[in-house]
């Protein structure tokens, strides 16, 4: 008997004994960074880069901030919002806006070798026309001339389109001929070369040592596709990568103090939309009405401990060309006001209602169901309804079958227009069905117009009136966390989606 | 013979009744043209995609397309990610189906000694204290034991790094050490099951005539045990844990996110938000073809192990 409860407990703790043996055990940062010799650093990202690699069919924003470290059109941004030379040296901009000379840069390389001839930006720009899934391109593209003089890019617009450059920045340049074979290996000219992929493990990257430019600073970067979030803290906890982006506030509570917590903003509109061809939200007074009921700073405090910018228009803050502050005075948190105007717009006792949102999206649930509450004080019975997000898309955003919604819109190019024209009358992408006379003409003559200081205005204009009318209830533009290792440094934020690798380095 | 041919081509009928339910359901919830085109896409850019890749047929067409060139071995190209779906699957089902197996093994190593030791211990104090720990364990679900796990082994006594992964090509020692622990939290309830049948099964062997047969001819309660009880017990415990073989793989598909493994379960997932079709469909096959298989085989098993079947 003795004998065989022996056997047995030796066997336990042999088994035991297996799990001490498995995994590395964890060290304090005290020691030098394990990858620091290698140069080599793994960042986790949320998402896989489940569609198509090439770059003019790149639609997620997660997939583009990755890949813009391999592909670069003939400018690019940089972190200050101004666009700066890539594979263009310079450019120059007749008289009347209609011409734009680029002059193409010497020795640039692409990953597999070559060398980048007016040719394959030839080809790039008439691939780009037939393959891009960003739907604002094509029209920009269309009818315009590439034609290639000695070392120089010249295109014709039919029309000035003083915001040609930060279209013409998103036609990133590959060789001749490769837009099939970049579906799953990428080839560009920018700091980083792909290596591999494997689905829904990594990505690997590798510097590039022909890099026109300053050449990255780490050799090899490894994504890590975390798609649990819980996950992702536990392996920075462990150490098992050493960056992460757009992490939220909870996400940074359960980190450890071997990183540096670094705040930027997500670059987009957070609102509660409405569905202005729906009643009763088709009645401006009832849409005033719930402007002030909402209280932007209570939602802050409550969802994301008072981090966060508020907004008024469709515009954020960091685009401060157009950014007004003063809008905030059109309608201030006032519970009694919103119950009064609704009264005088016909509903005394409030009304029910609807809020989808799209389940995937945290931050924009959390604001839902705070807006539930804060709605429910002044009368409106608003239920939240979370949907997954393929369906907010079919359903909402497409289909516009919705009461209100609860999203944020970004820009794909950082113009006034790509967060404005949106909302003209009748167009392809007013979710909301907005339509306000007024607002269609302004945006026509601003998109006309050359003078710089006087298409601001206009935009400006315009964007007062969304806030006027009270198109949406406008909250916020998310603050978003980056975490980096304290062994590493040189992260940027970008007012456009890019993640900016090259310029990370060991300390 | 001929019972087991028919229940066979029976049971592969079915395989593909599934997947024609699976392949039906991709008609309600929408196609992938919006994952592949994003939000931004026009309408027309978006119909003439759907033309190319002949959505717009009936589903009856597309269904048996899908079905020869499924025979033929061609399991098609993903929607997402452009690669064959042989080439991305295959590799994730080798993951799940190695984590699959390492919890049954688990399981059997650990729940017949502990089963019956706990037997020839019978109403002492340890027995009682297992049943009642058994009960408990056994309603557990697989996932909660897993993070659990992670929490005591990797973030408190930090035996173990969570979310380092490592492959099998990067090393075998490594690939398998990882996946000791999500093995172990698959296992645990599963032992827990098993130890309560074998103790309820032999208890209730004891029981019958043969027994006193045997008491009578001078064998004591420990030969008894081994040389008869136990076998007959085991029964009903071998059909149990090959059925077992077939839920352990759902298991692994739901611990394979806690411990971000990548397997097929992962795969599945993100494939059906991505409304990415011909990988659904394949996985749905792999899993129904194993469900099937694996109660194949534990019908033919039980055949053997008691010739009393055999005979009917």
């Amino acid at each position: 008997m003795k004998k065989r409860t022996l056997a047995v407990i030796l066997a336990l703790v042999m088994i035991l004994s297996l799990a001490a043996c498995g995994g590395k055990t964890n060290t304090p940062a005290a020691a030098e960074h394990p990858r620091k010799a290698a140069g080599e650093l793994i960042a986790g990202i949320a998402q896989d880069l489940d569609e198509s690699l090439n770059p003019y069919q790149m639609v997620s924003a997660g997939e583009k901030e990755i890949l813009t470290n391999v592909y670069e059109g003939l400018y690019k941004v940089a972190p200050s919002g101004d666009y700066i030379p890539a594979v263009a040296e310079s450019y120059t901009v007749s008289e009347d806006g209609t011409v734009y000379t680029f002059k193409l840069r010497d020795g640039v390389k692409f990953h597999n070798g070559n060398t980048v001839t007016v040719q394959d930006v030839l080809d790039s720009f008439a691939t780009c026309k037939e393959l891009t899934v960003d739907s604002s391109l094509p029209s920009v593209l269309d009818g315009i001339e590439v034609k290639a003089e000695g070392n120089d890019i010249i295109i014709t617009l039919p029309a000035a389109n003083n915001d040609f450059l930060a279209y013409a920045a998103l036609v990133y340049i590959i060789p001749s001929g490769s837009a099939e074979e970049c579906k799953t290996n990428p080839v560009g000219t920018g700091p980083f070369k792909f290596v591999s992929r494997s689905v829904q493990e990594n990505i690997v990257f590798e510097k590039f040592a022909d890099y026109w430019g300053e050449p990255a600073k780490l050799n090899k970067v490894t994504c890590k596709i975390y798609e649990d979030n819980t996950a992702m803290i536990t392996a920075l906890n462990a150490g098992a990568i050493d960056m992460a982006c757009h992490l939220t506030l909870d996400q940074i509570a359960g980190l450890g103090d071997q990183y540096n917590v670094l705040e930027g903003t997500m670059n987009l509109v957070q609102a509660l939309y409405l569905n202005n061809a729906r009643a009763p939200f088709d009645n401006v007074k009832v849409r005033q009405a719930m402007c002030m009921a909402i209280d932007v700073d209570e939602l802050l405090s409550i969802t994301a401990d008072g981090h966060g910018t508020k907004l008024y228009t469709s515009i954020y803050p960091a685009f401060t060309k157009y950014f007004d502050e003063s809008l905030a005075k059109l309608y201030p948190y006032d519970p009694e006001g919103a119950k009064a105007l609704l009264a005088e717009a016909g509903y005394p006792d409030g009304f029910k209602t609807t809020i989808t949102v799209p389940s995937n999206y945290t931050p924009h649930v959390n604001a839902g169901q705070v807006m539930v509450q804060q709605l429910g004080r002044v009368g409106i019975e608003a239920e939240l309804v979370e949907v997954e997000w393929n369906t907010w898309v079919t359903d909402v955003y497409k289909g516009r079958n919705f009461d209100t919604t609860v999203c944020g819109f970004d820009a794909s190019t950082l113009t006034a227009n790509a967060l404005l024209s949106r909302w003209v009358t009748g167009a392809s992408k007013n979710m909301i069905s907005f339509s306000d006379p007024e607002y269609d003409e302004l945006i026509a003559k601003a998109t006309a117009e050359t003078d710089d200081a006087v298409r601001t205005d206009l935009y400006k204009q315009a964007a007062a009136i969304l806030a006027k009318d009270a198109a949406n209830v406008y909250t916020q533009d998310l603050a978003e966390f980056t975490v980096l290792n304290k062994a590493l440094s040189g992260y940027n934020f970008y007012p456009l989606y890019r993640i900016d690798f090259s310029t990370i380095a060991f300390n | 013979m001929k019972y087991n041919i028919r229940k066979l081509c029976t049971l592969i009928v079915t395989v593909f009744i599934v997947s024609f339910l699976a392949f039906a359901a991709f008609q309600l919830i929408g196609d992938p043209i919006t994952h592949m085109l994003g939000t931004e896409a026009t309408p027309e850019a978006e119909e003439a995609l759907r033309e190319s890749l002949g959505f717009n047929r009936p589903l009856l067409v597309r269904y048996f397309e899908w079905l020869v060139n499924f025979l033929k071995g061609d399991f098609g190209v993903s929607y997402s990610y452009n690669l064959p779906v042989h080439d991305m699957v295959v590799p994730k089902l080798g993951v799940t189906v190695t984590l699959t197996f390492f919890a049954f093994i688990l399981t059997v190593l650990i729940s017949i000694p502990l089963g019956v030791f706990q037997v020839r211990r019978e109403n002492s104090a340890f027995d009682r204290i297992m049943t009642i720990i058994n009960q408990i364990v056994m309603s557990i679900p697989p996932f909660f034991i897993g993070i659990l796990l992670t929490c005591i082994f990797g973030l408190v006594l930090k035996l173990f790094t969570p979310g380092l992964y490592v492959s099998f090509a990067e090393s075998p020692a490594g690939f398998f050490a990882y996946l000791f622990l999500p093995a172990l939290s698959i296992a645990i309830p599963r032992i827990a099951q098993v130890v309560k049948m074998l103790r309820s099964n032999v208890l209730q062997q004891m029981t019958s005539e043969y027994v006193l047969t045997a008491y009578s001819r001078g064998m004591n309660r420990r030969q008894v045990l081994q040389k008869h009880a136990l076998r007959n017990a085991m029964i009903p415990v071998a059909t149990f844990l090959a059925v077992s073989l077939a839920e352990m793989l759902a298991a692994s598909i739901i611990i394979e996110q806690i411990f971000s493994i990548p397997g097929i379960g992962r795969l599945l997932l993100a494939s059906i938000g991505n409304r990415d079709v011909p990988v659904v469909l394949a996985i749905v096959v792999i899993l129904a073809l194993w469900v099937i298989l694996v109660n194949f085989a534990a019908d033919i098993l039980y055949q053997f192990i008691d010739p009393r079947i055999k005979n009917e």
